[in-house]
C-alpha cells in the first residue's frame, strides 16, 4: 500500500527536513532541477581535503525529493569523494533493481518502497544528481534529471 | 449533494455511454478506475477503435494514389472525415481544412508558413499569459529569427484574460494574435468571438488553439471568424497523430507550403516544381491514415452524442465537482473564471501535488501533477505545479465522490 513509499522517517524528514538552509562558506554549489514535475533544489557544500565537511540545501519538491534531499546530506557528512559517488551507485541501485538491499545504505534503506513507483524514481534521486555535479565542480548548468 | 448528483445524470445516459469505452471497465491497484486526464488525452469510444481496426483489416492501402479498390476505399474514408470535420468546425469549405498531427503541429504549420512571409523586424504577436508552450515556443522561435516582438496579455487572479490590457497591446505593429480558446492548466474559456474582433478592428489576423474547447462545446470558425482555428483528434475522443488546421481560403493560398513531399505536388522537374491545390498543398508524404479514419468516427460519435448535451452535462459536472473540492479545508482551486470548461485544478497546502498524485493513483484515481505544459501559467499563481482534475462526459458524480474521498486519504497520509 502506500504507507510501503511514504514511510515514517519520509513523512518526518519531508516535514522536518534536516540542513535545510543556504551555506554562506560553502566551496561546492551546484543546482538540481526536475523539468518534469518543477522541483528544484540546490546544494551547498563545504569539502576539505576531499572530504564533505558540512552540507546542506535548499529547494522546493515533492516529500520523496525532499526527504531524499535531507536524509542525503545526513548521509554525507565524514564521507571522501569516492565514499560518496559509492554511496549514490548503491542509492541508485536500491531504487532501480530487484537486488536485495544493501546494507551499506543505512538509514537510506527506507526509499526502498520508491522501486515499485518508477514515476518517482526521479523525485528521489534529484539530490544525488545535483551532489554529483556539485562534487565534479563541473556544473555551469544546473543538474537535471532529463 | 446527491440531489445534485441525481440531477447531473438526466442530461445523458453515462452508464450507457460508458458501456462505450472498454478503458474505463477495469481496475486499478484493485479499485475501479476513476479517470480524470482527459484534458491529456481523451478515452476513446468502441466507434473509433473499430474503424482503426477495420481500415488495417479490411481497407489497408495507400490514399490518393492507386487505381486499385482498396486505395479507392481508403482514400474515400480518409477523405470523408474532411467532410465530417467541415461539420464540426462549420468551415464553409472542406479545402480550408489541412491535416495535421496534432494542434501543436497546426500551430508551427502557421507559424513557418505564414509567419516566415509575412513577419519582419519589428512586428508583434500578441499571444495570452495562460497559453500552452506550443502556443507559446513556435511565435518565440519566430520572433527570434524575424527580430520581431512577443507581447502577452495578463490575466486576473481569476485565470480571466484582462481585455482592457489586450486592447492597449494591439496597435500598427502587431500582425497576429494567437490564444487558446480554452486553457488546459485553468478552464478558463476565453471570450474568443469577441478577442476576433478586437483584433479585425486592428486589422489584426487571429489563431485560435481549439484544442481543449472541441470536446468540451460547439465551435463554428464561420461565426468565431477566426482566421485560424486548430484542434487534436486525440483530445476529442479520437487517436493520437491526427488534428485538423482550419485556415481562411485566402491566407491559405497566400501560404508557401509548410513541407515539401509527395501529395503535395502538381509536377515535379528538376529545374521547377509546381504545387498542389488546397488542402494537399500542406500534406506531404504519407499521412496518418488510419488515424485520419479513426478522427471521423470520433467526429460521428460526439455529434450522436450532441455537443450541446456533451456541454450541458459538463457544466454540471464541473458545478458539483467545484462544491465538493471547495469543501476541503488547505485546498485551493486554481482558476475559477466564471467561463470555465470542465477543469478542476488545485493545489493542497504543505502537499505536493506529486505526491497527492501517488496516494490517488494507489485509489485508482488518474489525475495530471505538474506543471500542464503551462509553466508561465504556474508562476503566475506562484506554484510549482498543480493537481488537475479534468472532465469528460463518461465522467459521473459518483467518480467526483470518489475524488473527493482520494484526497481525504491524502491528508491522512500526510497530516
Amino acid at each position: 500500500m502506500v504507507h510501503d513509499l511514504y514511510q515514517e522517517t519520509i513523512l518526518d524528514h519531508s516535514k522536518r527536513p534536516r540542513n535545510c538552509h543556504p551555506m554562506d562558506d560553502a566551496n561546492r554549489k551546484a543546482e538540481g532541477y526536475n523539468p518534469l514535475c518543477g522541483d528544484k533544489l540546490k546544494l551547498f557544500l563545504k569539502v576539505e581535503n576531499d572530504v564533505v565537511q558540512d552540507v546542506s540545501f535548499v529547494g522546493s519538491g515533492c516529500a520523496i525529493s525532499t526527504a531524499s534531499a535531507s536524509l542525503m546530506t545526513e548521509s554525507l557528512k565524514g564521507k571522501s569523494r569516492e565514499e560518496a559517488m559509492k554511496l549514490l551507485d548503491k542509492f541508485h541501485e536500491l531504487l532501480t533493481t530487484d537486488t536485495p538491499v544493501s546494507n551499506d545504505l543505512g538509514k537510506l534503506v527506507v526509499f526502498c518502497g520508491v522501486r515499485d513507483y518508477p514515476a518517482r524514481v526521479k523525485c528521489a534521486t534529484l539530490a544525488w544528481h545535483t551532489l554529483k555535479s556539485a562534487l565534479n565542480g563541473t556544473a555551469t548548468e544546473p543538474a537535471t534529471t532529463e | 449533494m446527491s440531489t445534485l448528483s441525481s440531477q447531473v445524470s438526466t442530461i445523458l445516459d453515462v452508464e450507457k455511454i460508458r458501456q462505450d469505452f472498454p478503458v474505463l471497465k477495469q481496475t486499478i491497484h484493485d479499485k475501479p478506475l476513476v479517470y480524470l486526464d482527459s484534458a491529456a488525452t481523451a478515452q476513446k469510444p468502441f466507434a473509433v477503435i473499430d474503424a482503426i481496426r477495420r481500415f488495417h483489416e479490411v481497407d489497408c492501402a495507400n490514399i490518393h494514389r492507386g487505381v486499385h479498390e482498396l486505395s479507392q476505399r481508403s482514400t474515400a474514408a480518409y477523405e470523408e472525415t474532411r467532410t465530417k470535420a467541415k461539420r464540426f468546425l462549420n468551415s464553409r469549405s472542406k479545402n480550408e481544412l489541412i491535416f495535421v498531427r496534432g494542434t501543436t503541429e497546426g500551430i508551427n504549420l502557421v507559424a513557418s508558413s505564414w509567419g516566415r512571409k509575412n513577419i519582419k523586424e519589428g512586428d508583434e504577436i500578441i499571444i495570452s499569459a495562460m497559453e500552452h508552450h506550443s502556443n507559446i515556443v513556435p511565435w518565440q522561435m519566430l520572433c527570434e529569427e524575424k527580430d520581431a516582438k512577443l507581447r502577452v496579455i495578463p490575466m486576473n487572479d481569476r485565470g480571466e484574460l484582462i481585455l482592457e490590457e489586450y486592447e492597449k497591446l494591439l496597435n500598427p505593429r502587431t500582425r497576429l494574435v494567437a490564444f487558446a480558446h480554452v486553457s488546459n492548466a485553468l478552464g478558463t474559456i476565453n471570450p474568443a468571438r469577441q478577442m476576433i474582433e478586437m483584433a479585425h478592428k486592428a486589422g489584426v489576423l487571429t489563431l485560435v488553439d481549439g484544442a481543449q474547447a472541441a470536446p468540451h462545446m460547439k465551435i463554428d470558425v464561420q461565426a468565431l471568424d477566426a482566421d485560424f482555428y486548430t484542434i487534436s483528434g486525440h483530445k476529442i475522443f479520437g487517436p493520437t497523430g491526427i488534428g485538423i488546421l482550419y485556415g481562411k481560403t485566402k491566407l491559405l493560398n497566400a501560404m508557401p507550403p509548410y513541407q515539401g513531399g509527395g501529395d503535395m505536388i502538381r509536377t515535379v522537374t528538376f529545374e521547377k516544381t509546381t504545387y498542389n491545390d488546397l488542402p494537399y498543398k500542406f500534406e506531404a508524404g504519407t499521412p496518418n491514415i488510419a488515424g485520419g479514419i479513426g478522427l471521423g468516427a470520433a467526429f460521428d460519435y460526439m455529434h450522436a452524442i450532441g455537443i450541446d448535451k456533451i456541454a450541458a452535462y459538463e457544466h454540471e459536472l464541473l458545478l458539483y465537482g467545484t462544491a465538493a473540492l471547495e469543501q476541503i479545508p488547505g485546498l485551493r482551486l486554481i482558476g475559477t473564471a466564471r467561463e470555465k470548461a470542465a477543469v478542476l485544478s488545485f493545489v493542497m497546502e504543505g502537499i505536493h501535488p506529486h505526491d497527492i498524485g501517488t496516494v490517488l493513483d494507489r485509489q485508482g484515481i488518474a489525475v495530471r501533477t505538474g506543471h500542464h505544459c503551462a509553466q508561465p501559467v504556474m508562476d503566475w499563481f506562484h506554484v510549482p505545479a498543480t493537481t488537475r482534475a479534468s472532465l469528460a462526459f463518461y465522467n459521473t458524480a459518483a467518480e467526483i465522490d470518489a475524488l473527493a474521498a482520494g484526497l481525504q486519504k491524502v491528508k491522512e497520509v500526510f497530516s
